[in-house]
């Protein structure tokens, strides 16, 4: 009975996901959208809820794993795949793309993501992986008679296959030289502390797809093109839900079957950290548009994620984890925002269409504001605090090179982040943006309120994922 | 000795055909030799005693997906030779990745060494006395049946998304709306107008076509 209850939020998602398909085709009318999306964001929540009380245990022969790290990793997945929904609500319904499947295909990525979380098995590993980025890729098309939207979901389906494949690749090996999938078992295997070639090819082959999905440079090439032009609400979904459940994927591959392994994956890790935050420092600083500066900034983040990761301590994937965590609330608060951008019955994407926006609409030039400074990593709001752990995690493990490459990375990518408040605040304009619709504004006050709250209360997030680490690393 | 034999013989024709597929200018002659290589790729399963991914093998991919694959390319008017003007191109660079990879392989399969737990961790060691069939069935429908039914979540979604991405109503076509038809009376389709002597009549507004339905 525990481990059906365990798996009672996959249930939830995936039979009310096929109750609302089932509903949405004999209504057959484009109206129902957001009936349907309402379904959804209430089996989201009934889902995380439910996650939320689910016992520690493995689940049908070690296929799945539920630990208090998942339930964390879970429910950051729940938090950005709701809000990313509520912000589709409006906008795909003014996009003229507001089809009832989107928030179905939300359903079963969100089911492929928490398999992905709580696997226990490379085989469940994959299939999530699979799941989640097949319905993902459809998302990123959903504009389909749009030629950037319809070209960002090729773009991102050629370059997802090509991970998938490299993954299963590095699976496959990791399988014929270990004898083994089982997450548990590969820990066994690899105790002694050392793996032959052939091993250590497949985990660098597994890496580097986990790399593509969470857009680590310099795997990062798809992220801009496809932040750009999938439609906004979707790309707030892949900022979010997908990030987190690829970044704690690739905790709890590392740190579980491969945590023997620690100092032959460890300098790739690093590698990865110190050129995402590199490159994403450098080439936002050229971006015109919001979403291609957002796209280099979550592949600096995750740069900044990984450093915790790369410690390959308690304290490290604590860290990672409290990064992760108040980089989803930033994200969908941020994109909140830049769903809000629109003029004449369009959506704008120029970084200097802000201008003048503190004046017109000082509630949404504020909460732009707080992301921004948050993202910087300026005191005192949550970011700088997500900076700040990993940076001393990494520094006492120490990594004192990598650290001192993230703070100066971090120090650059300060001015782009600034340049959108100046021109907010400071440039002469006129937006004329269209009224905040409720769902847009809703989201980016949870998001601002969530993100100055922390630098109040940062002691129960702190403490979670300190749980939630030392429940990973057993 | 035989069984080493037709091993060469059948995995040199895959390779074989693998190469044709790549490098064939006439892309029907490469779907021929796909299949040809799945064939091959079959009998390979065969010989090493899983005759059922050898079946299933043989009836996905040569008859559904290779047949797929011919359709398309039959159907769809697809300029091969403008897709194939980057070859030249490209093809030392290709050719240098392949070479690093094929040197990378090569050193992995120089280091070949199996963990030594690695045989008592081998989970489902092949059970002797009943078919690779029953063997896979046992396994799929027990131990990994959550697996199972998400592998049928993944064709969902990719079902939902080739409708999502193609599927278009047809608003264009005319249909009888009887009831609509019946409901009509003359006011909305019928203006009396009075024409004064030698000026003629002023037009009444032109009505659409939803409004005289």
């Amino acid at each position: 009975m525990t481990e059906l209850y365990a798996l009672l939020p996959a249930l939830v998602l995936g039979l009310g996901g096929m109750v609302l398909l089932t509903g949405g085709v004999l209504a057959k009318k484009s109206e129902t959208t957001p009936a349907v999306t309402f379904g959804a964001v209430v089996l989201l929540a009934v889902a995380a809820v439910v996650n939320l009380l689910a016992p520690d245990t493995l689940i049908w022969n070690g296929l799945f794993k539920t630990s208090l790290f998942t339930r964390f990793a879970d429910t950051l997945v729940y938090l950005g795949a709701i809000a990313a929904l509520i912000l589709s609500v409006d906008y795909n319904k003014r996009e003229g793309i507001a089809r009832f499947e989107y928030p179905i295909l939300v359903l079963f990525a969100v089911i492929g993501m928490i398999a992905m979380i709580s696997a226990a098995d490379m085989l469940t590993l994959y299939l999530g992986f699979e799941l989640q980025s097949l319905a993902l890729y459809i998302c990123a098309a959903l504009a389909r008679d749009n030629l950037r939207s319809t070209e960002a979901g090729l773009k991102y389906f050629v370059l997802g296959a090509l991970a998938s494949g490299l993954l299963v690749y590095g699976i496959s090996l990791v399988y014929g030289f270990a004898g083994t999938t089982n997450f548990a078992a590969l820990g066994e295997v690899f105790r002694s502390g050392t793996a032959g070639v052939g091993t250590i090819a497949g985990v660098v082959f597994v890496l580097v797809g986990i790399a593509f999905k969470i857009s680590a440079a310099p795997f990062h090439m798809w992220a801009p093109d496809v932040y750009e032009g999938a439609p906004t609400s979707v790309t707030a979904l892949f900022a979010t839900a997908p990030k987190a459940a690829a970044m704690a994927l690739f905790l709890s591959v590392m740190a579980g079957p491969f945590g023997h392994l620690t100092g032959q994956w460890s300098a790739l890790i690093q590698i990865l950290a110190v050129l995402s935050m590199v490159i994403g420092a450098l080439a936002a600083i050229g971006q015109s548009n919001i979403k291609r500066l957002l796209a280099y900034s979550s592949i600096s983040h995750m740069g900044y994620a990984l450093m915790g990761l790369a410690t390959g301590t308690v304290d490290g994937i604590q860290a990672s984890l409290v990064y992760i965590a108040i980089y989803v609330v930033m994200s969908f608060g941020v994109f909140g925002c830049v769903v809000a951008m629109r003029r004449n019955g369009q959506s704008v994407e120029k970084i200097s269409d802000l201008a003048g926006l503190a004046s017109e609409h000082p509630g949404f030039a504020f909460a732009m504001a707080v992301f921004m400074w948050s993202m910087a990593g300026i005191p005192p709001l949550a970011g700088f605090f997500a900076k700040l752990y990993v940076f001393a995690t990494a520094f006492n493990a120490g990594l004192d090179t990598l650290t001192i490459i993230g703070i100066v990375a971090s120090v650059v990518s300060a001015f782009y982040y600034l340049r959108v408040i100046k021109v907010m605040y400071f440039d002469k304009g006129q937006p004329n943006f269209e009224r905040v619709s409720a769902g847009a504004g809703f989201v980016m006050a949870v998001g601002a309120f969530a993100t100055i709250v922390f630098v109040i209360l940062p002691g129960p997030l702190m403490a979670v994922a300190g749980e939630a680490a030392k429940a990973l690393m057993g | 000795m035989i069984a080493n034999l037709a091993f060469y013989l059948f995995s040199f024709i895959l390779l074989a055909s693998a190469v044709m597929v790549v490098t064939s200018r006439n892309p029907v002659h490469a779907v021929l030799f796909l299949i040809l290589g799945f064939v091959n790729a079959a009998v390979l399963f065969l010989l090493t005693g899983a005759e059922f991914l050898a079946f299933i093998l043989a009836i996905v991919y040569v008859g559904a997906v290779a047949v797929i694959f011919l359709f398309v390319v039959m159907m769809l008017d697809v300029d091969f030779v403008a897709l194939n003007e980057g070859f030249q191109r490209y093809a030392p660079v290709g050719a240098l990745v392949a070479l690093i990879m094929f040197i990378e392989l090569a050193f992995i399969a120089g280091n070949w060494a199996i963990a030594p737990a690695g045989g008592a961790d081998r989970m489902f060691p092949t059970p002797d006395n009943v078919t690779s069939s029953v063997a896979l069935g046992n396994l799929l429908y027990t131990s990994y049946l959550p697996v199972f039914q998400l592998s049928g979540i993944v064709l969902l979604v990719a079902m939902i998304g080739a409708i999502v991405l193609t599927h278009r109503d047809r608003k264009r076509s005319l249909h009888q709306n009887l009831s609509a038809q019946h409901a009509r009376d003359p006011k909305q389709t019928l203006a009396l107008v009075n024409a004064p002597l030698g000026q003629g009549a002023a037009l009444p507004a032109k009505q659409t076509h939803e409004e005289t339905l």
